[in-house]
């Protein structure tokens, strides 16, 4: 059973009880804060449903204190990182997070390894990040007591950076910890660093999903998102499985001078025993990571048209509630390590907008654009970027108000072993549906008050908690349906200001 | 007399850095229409006006970096170190680590003021090493953040601290469809807050120079580079040395004040545009011939019809028959056929200069009425070739010809603005409605006189 902490000061203890019921804790501090946590049998019940078992814990990641230490041959850095950027954090809640995050590194060091033949550790690198592992936390409720060594932790990790831009979250949303935690964190930020964008990648849960309280974590989570969040880019299992099957589909049909590299993170089965059921969260958790990469390449490498972290928000976001976005990576294969001869670079742009390209279930092309970013990297000029924008815009819709809503970058660098790729960032009311799914599976829940009692039961729980939950998400879901309403409508001219002659 | 570069933002640092390369390229020429001794004194001028000399013999450019994150400006100063043939100075730039995030606000309310001091003591600097001043160039997008706000938030500070000193805003109008989501926001907020500080608005539009990539140069993959090379030449074929007047040899010495006195003889009308001739692939260039009169041509026929290169020029439109009154104001929604001007300026450059008949430029049927031709139309000539072009011709106008243009950004940015989106990025950094409301209330009444011509 979870135990129960009181703050002993004035800070408000966390609000959200733990969804898994039946985990046991074995904790063991060990000097650098990490905890082995081991789950007891009975409920596939942390951190969402992303979850694997058998991935050892990764050892201390090379850049844990941010002193970036000498891996795959770079040499040790002493001392700070040079400064001349800005840094950004990236906060891991709970095993998903960490699984991912872990993925991400591995896929960040590569990258900047690969640009920097020389190894020598230069601002590109050090543009980034430090890591923060709350797994040192784990799934315990808040007292004032943890929420003071995250905080202390998170300073300090801040403290070393001369320019803190942004916060990247990952978490899950079904899960207790990544979702609790996690958006307990989001508040603490805001609070303690509020001129620090907050980045959020948030595992929704699917269909199918083991912890059986996950929508209730999930609305509790979507309230604090909708409040305490700049951005936020929802992700399903689904769709990552589905993508992953996609790209193995392509590998093993065999087209032409396709060469699957030996440790492919994707193909490689290897001393894993594939059981039907099992989901191959190593590969999806390596195309989120992909996500985070593309994100923050133009910030990390040069280009001809950069755009830094701050512009995401300052384009994709034209009202503050409405900061969710549906995001695609393409071609499919940059996130598989094979060498698949370079298509048509159009195609790469089309398939950004198709429905099975997406990171969560949705279709952007059949729903209403608000605003749509597209971030390229490698061998692509502007002329190919303006051509594939003026062919694809006739098929696309877009709100009234912003019939060319497009902010485009071009970064230099490919990812590793590729010549081009693309991100594409949609503010789009095709995160509709996936918002009515939580709140109907929230509902069929709550209605019978299944499993309420567990969270009840934490102070500062009541069902008022709930229900504010829940008018928050209607809210956003309402603002969408009246945006959909507008779809049809012709589009008017507004009438312009006469000026006297 | 020396002019003071000051690039800003991305795009302000790309093309500037394209700028001096071309200055410098063409100051470097080898020269076959003019004496050696004419040679000389042109690069004597051009090395005035836009290089320092430093101990070691290699120019530097006259010009102050300012960008709010380091990946741009570390580029060009080793683009510019690398090329062994000038350099930037070493001290001449300002970066910070976090950009403007495309906010127009944030460059104007909190980059502006906390890096005001820093900047305008760089530009200090650069302004003692001349010997006299002609004026300052702020190189600058309209579209970002820094250049754009930032830019906004610099050129008031320089009228100013230099109050007797010209300054033209080299301003890059963005692609149609967007590069920035906010741009049309961050446009009307740069032109608005311009036009009041000011003297003159030199615009270059993305859309239009990506098509002389694509059609004269016959480039396939466009980049930023091929796009910003272009819009160098356009700006070096206008201010490399002229002759200070009619039969003179001497180069002119201050080119920005008779920019200003030829083009701008009304603050109300400041937006400038460039159109230049003949523009090619060097490949096609060795195939080429060109005469004076063919040239002027095509530049007067580009001018009327509104067309911003030599290909694809509409010969049908004609002036208004002399002598009648021009129409009142023009339809906005229909397409604007005669372009009216307020004053022009074409620049000569090349073997046989003094051949060239400019006749067609003095009718004062391209010209509003209120300004007599002999005044409205002036001319720039050196013997001297620029670049690769044995003859070249340059125009630099005030005329109606970026009401479209201009009139599209204000639609699009005033729909944007009655939904109210993006407003709350703004309003975080102090710029509320009224002072988007100002800017419409300007930039309509700019369209409104300019459509008025």
């Amino acid at each position: 059973m979870f135990t129960r902490h009181r703050g002993s000061e004035g800070r408000r203890p966390s609000r959200y009880g733990n969804g898994e019921t039946q985990v046991h804790l074995r904790g063991l501090l060990t000097e650098n804060l990490s905890l082995n946590v081991e789950k007891s049998g009975a409920t596939a019940a942390t951190g969402g449903s992303s979850v694997t078992y058998g991935r050892p814990a990764p050892s201390e990641s090379a850049v844990v204190g941010g002193e970036y230490e000498g891996r795959r041959g770079l040499p040790g850095a002493a001392g700070r990182p040079p400064s001349g950027m800005t840094q950004s954090v990236v906060v891991q809640v709970g095993q998903c997070g960490n699984q991912i995050g872990c993925c991400f590194w591995d896929l960040a060091l590569r990258e900047h390894a690969a640009v920097n033949q020389k190894g020598i550790y230069d601002e590109a690198i050090s543009s980034f990040f430090r890591n923060v592992d709350t797994r040192a936390v784990g799934h315990k409720v808040f007292g004032s007591l943890y929420q003071e060594q995250i905080l202390e932790k998170l300073r300090k990790s801040a403290e070393h950076c001369d320019c803190l831009q942004c916060f990247f979250i990952i978490h899950s949303m079904g899960g207790g910890t990544g979702s609790g935690l996690g958006t307990f964190l989001l508040k603490v930020l805001e609070d303690e660093f509020p001129e620090v964008y907050r980045f959020v990648t948030s595992i929704y849960p699917s269909g199918e999903d083991d912890v059986i309280t996950s929508p209730y974590n999930s609305i509790l989570a979507m309230k604090e998102l909708n409040e305490h969040a700049d951005c936020v880019l929802p992700i399903d299992n689904q769709s990552l499985f589905d993508i992953i099957s996609k790209i193995e589909l392509m590998m093993n049909s065999g087209k032409l001078g396709t060469v699957i590299k030996p440790k492919s993170l994707v193909t490689s089965s290897a001393g894993t025993s594939k059981k039907r059921q099992e989901k191959p969260f190593d590969k999806m958790n390596n195309i989120v990571a992909n996500l985070l990469l593309n994100l923050t390449s133009s910030a990390r490498f040069e280009g001809s048209l950069n755009m830094d972290l701050n512009e995401i928000s300052m384009n994709l976001v034209p009202f503050p509630q409405l900061h969710y976005l549906v995001s695609s990576l393409t071609p499919l294969y940059t996130l598989a390590d094979v060498n698949i001869p370079p298509r048509r670079l159009d195609q790469m742009f089309s398939d950004a907008f198709s429905k099975d390209h997406q990171l969560i279930r949705a279709d952007p092309k059949h729903s209403l654009y608000l605003a749509c970013a597209l971030m390229v990297r490698g061998n692509v000029q502007i002329s190919d970027l303006r051509r594939n924008i003026e062919r694809l815009k006739p098929s696309l819709q877009f709100v009234s108000w912003n019939q060319e809503g497009w902010k485009t970058s071009l970064c230099s660098v490919p990812p590793v072993g590729h010549t081009h790729s693309l991100l594409a960032l949609a503010n789009n009311t095709c995160v509709k549906p996936t918002f009515i799914e939580l709140r109907e599976r929230f509902m069929r829940l709550y209605k019978k008050k299944a499993h309420l009692h567990h969270y009840l039961q934490i102070e500062g729980m009541e069902e008022g908690c709930f229900t504010e939950a829940v008018s928050s998400l209607s809210a956003l879901i309402q603002e969408y349906n009246q945006l959909d309403a507008t779809k049809s409508l012709p589009v008017e001219d507004i009438p312009r200001l006469s000026v006297a002659v | 007399m020396s002019i003071v570069t000051v690039q800003l933002g991305q795009c302000g640092n790309q093309i500037g850095f394209e700028v001096f390369d071309a200055l410098f390229s063409d100051s470097h020429c080898p020269q076959k229409f003019c004496s050696k001794r004419e040679n000389e004194a042109y690069q004597a001028s051009c090395k005035e006006r836009f290089f320092s000399e430093e101990e070691d013999g290699v120019p530097v450019a006259r010009a102050v970096l300012v960008d709010m994150e380091p990946k741009v400006i570390n580029q060009t100063l080793s683009r510019a170190a690398h090329s062994g043939r000038w350099k930037y100075g070493q001290h001449s730039h300002l970066c910070q680590k976090q950009g403007s995030g495309n906010n127009w606000a944030y460059g104007y309310s909190v980059h502006g003021p906390r890096h005001e001091e820093s900047i305008m003591n760089l530009i200090q600097k650069e302004v003692e090493k001349c010997d006299s001043l002609s004026g300052f160039f702020i190189v600058m997008s309209m579209a970002g953040g820094t250049g754009s706000g930032l830019g906004a938030f610099l050129t008031q500070n320089l009228q100013d601290q230099y109050s007797n000193s010209l300054k033209m805003n080299q301003i890059i109008w963005p692609y149609g469809t967007g590069e920035v989501i906010v741009q049309n926001y961050n446009s009307i907020l740069t032109l608005s807050h311009l036009y009041r500080s000011s003297d003159a608005l030199l615009v270059h539009e993305n859309d239009a120079v990506h098509k002389i990539c694509a059609k004269l140069m016959n480039i396939k993959q466009i980049s930023f580079r091929d796009i910003n090379q272009v819009l160098a030449h356009q700006l070096g074929s206008v201010f490399q040395p002229t002759y200070s007047g009619e039969g003179s040899f001497h180069y002119r010495r201050n080119p920005l004040v008779d920019l200003m006195e030829d083009l701008v003889p009304h603050p109300e009308f400041k937006m400038l545009g460039v159109r230049n001739i003949p523009q090619m692939s060097e490949n096609s260039l060795a195939y080429s011939t060109f005469t004076w009169a063919g040239l002027l041509k095509h530049l007067r026929q580009m001018l009327i019809s509104n067309a911003k290169m030599e290909e694809g020029i509409d010969w049908q439109v004609r002036p208004p028959l002399s002598g009648l009154p021009t129409l009142g104001k023009m339809p906005l929604s229909k397409e604007l056929h005669f372009n009216t001007s307020i004053a022009n300026l074409v620049i000569l450059r090349g073997k046989d200069v003094h051949s060239a008949d400019l006749g067609a430029f003095k009718d004062p049927a391209l010209y509003t009425s209120w300004l007599e031709p002999v005044t409205a139309f002036n001319v720039w000539k050196t013997q001297r070739a620029f670049s690769k072009y044995e003859k070249s011709a340059a125009l630099v106008s005030n005329s109606q010809s970026l009401v479209k243009p201009l009139d599209m950004i204000v639609g699009k940015a005033w729909n944007m603005f009655a939904s109210k989106a993006y407003l709350h990025q703004y309003t975080k950094f102090g710029i509320e409605e009224e002072d988007f409301l100002d800017g419409f209330a300007l930039l309509e009444q700019v369209i409104a006189s300019y459509s008025n011509l």
